[in-house]
């Protein structure tokens, strides 16, 4: 088996994961979205380091699961949040920002 | 130029160090009733007038002193402090008190302090609060109100304290901060009733049209400072004896604009008439006796400079004649008494300022005319006063007629200040105007014909408009009524000043010009500050046909009045007249020239300026600060607050971003 079908399948899974977060409205489904683009990119990561036998892209890929498991913290907390004081997790409901 | 190398050679002879006090006891007294509040109310009026006679007494003293020296020594000088020091220019603040100046402190501190008696009794009953119409005020609210007396007096003391800075100071520098001082105490007073508008535009306006003259002053001392690097009286008076023409004609012009202000003569003379807003007592001592010969001063002051420059010498000569000759005119027109004074006072001021430029020959005169005419002008505008005193504050003479067998004291006193004023021999006014007339018939060419033609014209308009006014309040038909009116002579503090006054105006000018003197003293006493005053030169009429010439304008403009406002009746509304009357009375249109000249261009200038400014500069910004606004709303559009949509936006960029990458390579 090619290392060349692990890209393919991490494209895919990005894809899926940025087509999640583009239709879905709930904001537990999009935040699962973002995790599944981010593991994305870590495949692709892993697979390239592997593929040119260099540790960097590993190393890269340790980072950005631990900035995953924080931003998962914080934007849990957000979500939480918002559903508090809303009774809503839709985002296209959390409209404030806009001008 | 000599005058001043012996002022200045007169070095040592510093004046007594108590100098300064003539000056000080006035401001003093202005900030003891200014500053001490309702607690000087009993006694502030009478501890103005006490330290305004405190001052005339201190200046008895340097007067003897004075007179013991020999004339060329008479000149002293005290230094105060040194005011100004800016690398090789130094300034002293110092007091100079020579024959001229001192003439001017006798006038100042006496007949300011006869005026602080008057006024004890004139503003006896003025209200001692602004009354609001309709409003009655509580006996509560009563007693807290400011008295308007002490303010009077306090105004008072202050003018007299910045006159005798103005006349004492020993540069031009601190001349001029008198000459603001006066300027501010006049404005002050002018507006005393502010509660009246007019009066109080009246006071704006001669504020106004005296910082046009102040202008040429200050331009005048940066000029003496840029050409001769000096600007105290003794250091530009040896520096204009080699100075350029030029140069000294333009300082000579400008300081020509600062006197034309202040003295109000032509093109600047139309606050005077205003001015009479005031109370009467300032309109004697400062619109008649002292601040407005402030300009005649300067022009002596400044003699060393108009000697060397003779084009600034002739215009001070012809603004004097043709301004003696326009008060004259606005004169005979005018139905209010203080109106027709002020205009008289214009036209007197003019006899000085003509004198004051025919150089050497004429200062001493302008002087003595001014002396004079302090007296009897300040004289007979508290006579003025009274009658206004007696009739309710009446100021149009159509409706005095008469009034000769009412005020007895008011009338004898108001009628030798008339007699001086004609130039009737042997009050004052004859030994000093007629001085002044032959001196201008002094010269060569038509000159002379034309100088002395207006002054000689000037003083038969005067005899007119002046036995006018006398006949009309005091002689005649009375034209008013026993039921509102009740003519009654004024209390003595009043009646007092007025006789000593009347007294000056009969005797002061022979006592000054004693005819068998060989030089008249007055001429002897300024001698040493302006020159030479006896005219080498005789004038192009002999002097005995002047003086009949003269004598018989007077008669024939007293004998016309005689006629039309004796044996006819006046009647008690202002006929249409011809269209010189109206013109007159119109002060010659004066307000629609500066109006059409000055104010009407200002205004559109500003108008242009400003839609300038909110067009163009305005525009600008605004234009700039619009299509900002409008663009950032366009893109506001951007932020929907939908998350997913931005996220796309990021996606599209990202890809786009890409692409391009891609491609590139």
């Amino acid at each position: 088996m090619s290392l060349v079908n692990y890209i393919y399948l991490s494209a895919i899974l990005f894809s899926i994961g940025g087509a999640v977060v583009l239709l879905r409205r709930n904001a537990i489904i999009v935040f699962m979205g973002v995790e599944l683009m981010l593991n994305a990119a870590n495949l692709a990561f892993i697979t390239f380091a592997r593929m040119h036998g260099q540790l960097d892209g590993q190393v890269i890929a340790l980072f950005v699961m631990v900035v995953a498991s924080a931003e998962v913290v914080v934007g849990l907390a957000i979500i939480m949040a918002i559903f508090r004081s809303r009774r809503s997790a839709s985002i296209d409901n959390a409209n404030l920002l806009k001008a | 130029m000599t005058f001043l190398v012996t002022a200045a050679a007169a070095e040592p002879g510093a004046a007594p160090a108590y100098a300064w006090l003539l000056i000080g006891l006035p401001l003093l007294g202005a900030a003891i009733l200014l500053l001490g509040g309702r607690k000087t109310d009993s006694f502030g009026p009478l501890l103005a007038t006490g330290l305004s006679w405190a001052s005339f007494v201190l200046a008895l003293p340097l007067l003897f002193a004075m007179l013991g020296r020999a004339p060329e020594d008479r000149a002293v000088e005290h230094v105060l402090y040194s005011w100004i020091r800016a690398g090789s220019f130094q300034l002293d603040a110092g007091i100079l008190i020579d024959p001229l100046s001192m003439s001017f402190v006798l006038l100042i501190t006496f007949v300011g302090s006869l005026i602080h008696v008057y006024s004890l009794g004139y503003m006896k009953d003025d209200p001692g609060h602004v009354r609001h119409e309709g409003h009655t005020l509580s006996a509560w609210e009563e007693s807290r109100q400011p008295s308007e007396r002490r303010r009077f007096f306090a105004y008072l003391n202050l003018f007299i304290a910045a006159m005798l800075l103005l006349v004492l100071a020993n540069s031009y520098p601190l001349l001029f901060v008198g000459w603001e001082g006066v300027g501010l105490a006049s404005y002050l007073l002018i507006g005393f009733w502010n509660h009246n508008p007019a009066y109080a535009t009246a006071a704006n306006k001669a504020f106004i049209v005296n910082r046009v003259g102040d202008m040429g002053v200050i331009a005048a001392i940066m000029a003496m400072f840029a050409a001769f690097g000096a600007t105290d009286f003794a250091g530009v008076g040896a520096a204009a004896a080699e100075a350029d023409t030029g140069v000294l004609v333009l300082i000579g012009l400008l300081l020509l604009l600062g006197a034309t202000g202040k003295s109000a003569q032509f093109p600047l003379q139309s606050w005077l008439g205003d001015a009479m807003a005031g109370p009467t007592p300032v309109s004697a001592l400062i619109h008649a006796a002292t601040m407005v010969t402030a300009g005649v001063y300067l022009i002596v002051r400044s003699a060393p400079i108009f000697n060397n420059a003779p084009t600034a010498q002739t215009a001070v000569a012809v603004i004097g004649a043709v301004t003696l000759l326009y008060g004259a005119v606005v004169g005979m027109a005018k139905d209010d008494i203080k109106k027709a004074l002020a205009a008289s006072t214009m036209s007197q001021i003019g006899y000085m300022m003509l004198a004051a430029g025919l150089g050497p020959a004429g200062y001493a005169y302008a002087i003595f005319h001014l002396l004079t005419h302090g007296f009897f002008k300040a004289g007979m505008f508290l006579g003025a006063g009274s009658v206004m005193h007696g009739m309710k504050d009446e100021v149009n003479m159509r409706r005095f007629g008469g009034l000769s067998t009412f005020m007895k004291i008011t009338w004898i006193t108001f009628g030798l200040g008339w007699l001086a004023i004609l130039g009737v021999p042997p009050f004052s006014g004859f030994w000093s105007k007629d001085a002044i007339i032959e001196t201008a018939f002094i010269g060569e060419g038509i000159r002379p014909w034309l100088l002395g033609g207006a002054a000689l014209v000037g003083a038969g308009i005067t005899a007119f408009y002046m036995s006018r006014l006398f006949f009309m309040t005091f002689h005649g038909k009375r034209r008013w009524s026993e039921r509102d009116y009740h003519p009654h002579e004024s209390p003595p503090t009043m009646t007092v000043p007025m006789m000593v006054l009347a007294a000056g105006s009969a005797l002061l000018g022979l006592i000054l010009a004693w005819p068998f003197a060989e030089t008249k003293p007055i001429v002897a006493w300024l001698e040493p500050v302006v020159g030479y005053g006896g005219s080498e030169a005789e004038p192009v009429l002999a002097i005995p046909v002047i003086i009949a010439l003269t004598l018989i304008f007077v008669a024939i403009g007293a004998f016309v009045a005689y006629r039309m406002y004796i044996q006819e009746d006046v009647p008690t509304t202002a006929p249409v007249g011809s269209w010189g009357t109206q013109a007159a009375r119109a002060d010659l249109y004066q307000e629609e020239v500066n109006r059409t000249l000055f104010e009407q261009p200002g205004v559109a200038l500003v108008h242009g300026l400003e839609h300038t400014d909110r067009s163009g500069v305005d525009g600008t910004v605004g234009g700039l600060a619009t299509w900002i606004g409008d663009l950032s709303s366009r893109l506001r559009r951007i932020q929907n607050g939908f998350a997913r949509s931005y996220a796309l936006t990021m996606l599209t960029g990202v890809v786009l971003f890409l692409g391009a990458v891609w491609v590139m390579q």
